[in-house]
């Protein structure tokens, strides 16, 4: 298949396309690459966005409509983020555009075996998920979507979610001009998730590169993301594979698709899985396999949110569903343990004289 | 941390009906609080109990070996290597359990010149080890011979004619008293070469571990082990041996004698036949040195060696035998040790995130595996093979003492200080010159009565984990590494023993090697009980040694009740991949033979399931 010009599949981006599929699909695209299970989707790219601009003539519309507002304007900035994604999601998608989408999506649901498949729309802006300038959580998401004409309303809705009060203010406030955020959006099969959450490639508490940390919970990540509930732990060693540490928690809530509605809700968790290991062991181990690899394709410490999907109580399917940058250890500035240019001896003579502290 | 803290020495239990135990043991080895001065070092000091190599109260003789490394450990750091902020190692005894604290130098002006005497001396060592080393197995091999050439003369109603015609000018009386002196003074000797190599590898060892553990927070001290470990070392040389002797059985058709009956049994039936007598040529040239493995750690007189009981090797190869009938492979896995060692090396060091790091490193394990040969040799030499033969002869010298019926039975004499054999001897030697009565026997019989019910006292008697004072830290590098005293192992003590008075279904340990399994216990006292155990059994044993390694071919998991992540169960397991606790305390008394448990050799702990 060609790269199109106005969508893309995810296998076919990467990270040097971020300014056209955004942060978010570019990353999914490399994560692909990198031979990591990425729930398979397509991005719809910022061309798509511009030409849809240009076609309901709303480029000029909307930077006339942002002169002259500034961070702390709360209510004209309000007033003009309702008048602009009003124009967008009002607008029209090209029929040869549309056609584009709908085709994408079919191949999507027959790849997947899913009639209509279920799918995520997000935003994919060219500027988030960069590390030191996070825009992640500033546009929407919609989850279950089905349906090619649902889709095509997301992604206006997407689209528009460039244009948040929020949004603006974040880019008057930092110095961004509007022209030159773009967004693109995200089309992602989604996961039923049996267990979800997140994972370190380096010990978040203590900066130990050799360790995996996983965090994880029934159902949905995102009770594990928002930290409502405390989620069963484990440590893998990344060399050895061993599951070094593990800490079953008290787990009271999770949240999971009510197959009624197809709407995610909270639920409580049943008693007889509160406080039982939320992976098995094999999953552990290859979730651990899954963040070396992406640590050494990105080639620093990173941090993935991931999920299985199973039926039976054997090994589930493992998706990434996202990866990012660790932040915190990363920072830092990388200095030797050691004073350097030491021989053993001499190093040796420092420690004796250094002692073991036992208080 | 919670302020952990802990009886004052002088204040320690005293056990009613022991009154006097004091004179089993060498006097300066009392806490006392007679003078001020002695008083305040001693309340000021942290007393650790040695739990590492005395689970059981001293035997006043065996403490011979404990008088033997208190002078060669700390003179060692303190005046011939000069550990630039450590002194020696002080002991005390209480209630027959050895507690030792170690001594920082106390003057820290002079830890700079100190440094540059170490530097000087130790670097001699670290750059000469080799040569250094292969001159150490000379030295000790010569004393070995010695002591086994050692005779132990028994005295005869008149002297041979020699003395007189050679002019010999002495007696078999002093011939006896001189012997005596001489095996104790092999003995002393035998514990300085001991010493001469072992705290600069354990200080190379500690700050290699130190470097990983600041470089990987979360790194297992397991690890770091298998890291330096080495592949080819003599201790495992007897249970290679074993090994070698079973396939041989089997490829000169003589395993179904070799299955057999009794050790004589099994010998008189190989006499038999042409192939019978090939094993036999090859077993006899394996027992020496090779059967003088210990089936226990040495250090007591009654750990008995392979040659002091054949059966016991004989019954352990049957073991081996079994497998091979089966098809098994019964060789160490030395492929795949190797690999898991490089694996484990290369992994860590990719992970360093500074190009200086990766040097220190190469630097600092080449370093340690230079050196960690020895920790691991040095342990047929002197706790096995010497020490095996030293005991025999000390038990020679005890059938003189019940000839003259100084004591009632030969295992009598561990119940006297080396000091009051002396004095017996004096006794028994001048009572055979003078043709009168000596006084022993109305002295020791009596005494030695009394002395085994205080020990069977101290033996019921749980000793205190340490007493004294805690200290800001600790700079000496056995303390660290081989009793494992830091900040960690000091709550896992408090936390050992909050388990063991609290929650009845859990038993916790330190991780010896790791992987979870679920299992049935059994609880082996002896290596003569490893015959009982069944394929896929939990081993619960007080702690292993060598002569053990044939139990490991059948079990899934191992506990014991001391050690820590140096001991011979962590290091056969880590081989082995098989998951192991060691150091729980009390495994051989709260786990039963039969019981289902589940353990977790990352963490350290056992739940009782059933």
């Amino acid at each position: 298949m060609n790269i199109s010009k106005y969508v893309i599949p995810f296998e076919q981006c990467d990270l040097s396309m971020v300014d056209r599929v955004g942060g978010k699909c570019a990353s999914l695209g490399e994560l692909m690459r990198a031979n990591v299970p990425v729930p398979p989707g397509f991005a719809v790219t910022t061309d798509a966005y511009v030409r849809f601009l240009e076609d309901n003539g709303l480029k000029d519309k909307i930077l006339k409509r942002l002169e002259g507002l500034q961070d702390g304007m709360v209510e004209e900035i309000n007033r003009a983020s309702e008048q602009i994604r009003g124009w967008i999601e009002a607008g029209s998608i090209a029929e040869f555009l549309e056609d584009f989408f709908c085709e994408y999506y079919r191949i999507l649901s027959k790849r997947t075996r899913t009639p209509a498949c279920p799918v995520a729309v997000r935003s994919s802006a060219t500027a988030e998920d960069l590390p030191g300038a996070s825009f992640a959580g500033q546009q929407d998401t919609y989850l279950w979507t089905r349906g090619a004409e649902d889709l095509l309303d997301r992604v206006k809705k997407c689209w528009s979610s460039l244009f948040t009060p929020r949004a603006i203010a974040y880019r008057a406030n930092m110095g961004f001009p509007h022209a030159q955020v773009l967004i693109s959006v995200a089309v992602q099969k989604m996961v039923r998730s049996f267990t979800a959450g997140v994972m370190f490639t380096i010990n978040p508490a203590t900066g130990d590169r050799a360790t995996v940390v996983i965090d994880s919970n029934w159902g949905y990540g995102e009770s594990v993301v928002s930290g409502e509930v405390t989620p069963d732990q484990f440590h893998v060693n990344k060399i050895t594979l061993e599951i070094t540490n593990r800490t079953i928690s008290d787990k009271a809530i999770y949240y999971t698709t009510d197959p009624e509605t197809d709407e995610v809700k909270q639920l409580e968790t049943e008693d007889e899985r509160r406080n039982q290991q939320t992976l098995l062991d094999a999953e552990i181990v290859d979730l651990a396999k899954l963040a070396k690899g992406i640590e050494k394709h990105y080639g620093k410490p990173m941090d993935i949110e991931w999920a299985t999907e199973k039926t039976l109580p054997y090994k589930g399917e493992i998706f990434i569903v996202q990866s990012r940058p660790e932040t915190v250890w990363s920072r830092k500035e990388a200095r030797p343990v050691a004073e350097p240019g030491k021989s053993a001896l001499e190093y040796i003579v420092a420690g004796l004289i250094q002692g073991k502290k036992v208080r | 941390m919670a302020e952990l803290k802990f009886p004052s020495p002088h204040e320690a239990e005293i056990i009613p009906g022991t009154e006097g135990w004091e004179r089993m043991y060498p006097y300066h080895y009392q806490f006392t609080t007679e003078d001020p001065a002695r008083r305040k070092y001693e309340e000021s000091m942290f007393w650790f109990y040695d739990g590492l190599h005395y689970p059981e109260p001293m035997y006043p003789f065996d403490i011979i070996w404990d008088e033997a490394w208190f002078l060669a450990l700390s003179q060692f750091n303190s005046r011939i290597f000069i550990v630039p902020p450590a002194m020696g190692i002080d002991h005390r005894i209480h209630n027959g359990y050895i507690y030792i604290t170690p001594l920082p130098v106390a003057n820290p002006e002079e830890i700079p010149q100190r440094a540059e005497q170490f530097m000087k001396r130790a670097g001699y060592y670290y750059q000469n080890w080799d040569k250094l080393h292969d001159n150490w197995e000379e030295k000790m091999k010569g004393i070995i011979g010695e002591l086994s050439e050692l005779k132990i003369p028994a005295l005869p109603e008149m002297e041979d004619e020699s003395v007189v015609f050679d002019g010999l000018g002495i007696s078999t009386g002093y011939t006896l008293l001189n012997a005596y002196d001489k095996l104790i003074d092999l003995g002393i000797k035998c514990w300085q070469y001991h010493f001469e190599f072992l705290n600069l590898g354990y200080a190379a060892y500690v700050f290699f571990v130190d470097f990983c553990q600041k470089a990987f927070p979360d790194i297992p001290l397991q690890t770091i082990t298998q890291m330096v470990a080495g592949i080819d070392v003599i201790i495992y040389r007897p249970d290679e041996e074993l090994k070698k002797l079973a396939k041989l059985s089997v490829e000169l058709g003589v395993d179904d004698v070799a299955m057999t009956g009794k050790s004589d049994q099994v010998l008189a039936a190989m006499e038999g036949s042409e192939n019978g007598k090939k094993w036999l040529e090859a077993f006899q040239a394996a027992r020496e040195p090779w059967f003088w493995v210990s089936t226990g750690t040495g250090w007591y007189h009654h750990d008995l060696s392979w040659n002091d009981d054949l059966n016991i090797p004989l019954d352990a190869m049957k073991i081996y035998i079994e497998k091979i009938r089966a098809g098994e492979s019964i060789d160490r896995p030395t492929a795949e040790i190797q690999k898991k060692r490089d694996e484990l090396a290369t992994g860590y060091r990719e992970l360093l995130s500074t190009e200086e790091d990766r040097a220190t490193f190469d630097n600092m394990l080449g370093q340690a595996r230079t050196v960690f040969p020895y920790v691991e040799n040095h342990l047929f030499y002197v706790e096995h093979w010497f020490h095996s033969l030293f005991w025999n002869k000390m038990r020679e010298v005890s059938a003189i003492l019940k000839e003259h019926k100084f004591i009632n039975d030969v295992e009598d004499v561990w119940y006297l200080k080396r000091s009051e054999i002396k004095d017996a001897l004096w006794d028994v030697v001048t009572a055979w010159a003078t043709g009168s009565n000596g006084r022993g026997p109305l002295v020791w019989p009596k005494e030695i009565e009394w002395r085994k019910g205080v020990m069977e006292k101290f033996r019921e008697w749980t000793p205190p984990d340490a007493m004294g004072q805690v200290p800001e830290t600790i700079t000496e590098p056995f303390t660290i590494v081989l009793w494992g005293v830091t900040s960690d192992s000091m709550t896992n003590w408090a936390k050992l023993k909050a388990v063991a008075e609290g929650d009845l279904t859990k038993v916790v340990g330190f991780p010896g090697s790791p992987g979870t399994v679920e299992g049935i216990v059994r609880v082996c006292r002896t290596v003569k009980d490893i015959g009982q155990l069944q394929e896929g059994e939990i081993l619960v044993a007080p702690t292993t040694s060598p002569s053990w390694a044939p139990a490991f071919q059948k079990i899934k998991a191992a506990v014991t009740d001391v050690g820590g992540v140096m001991c011979h169960a962590a290091i056969v397991c880590r081989e082995y991949g098989l998951p192991a606790i060691v150091g729980t305390g009390s495994a051989t008394s709260r786990l039963k033979t039969g019981m289902r448990i589940k353990l977790d050799g990352a963490t350290g702990e056992i739940e009782i399931l059933s």
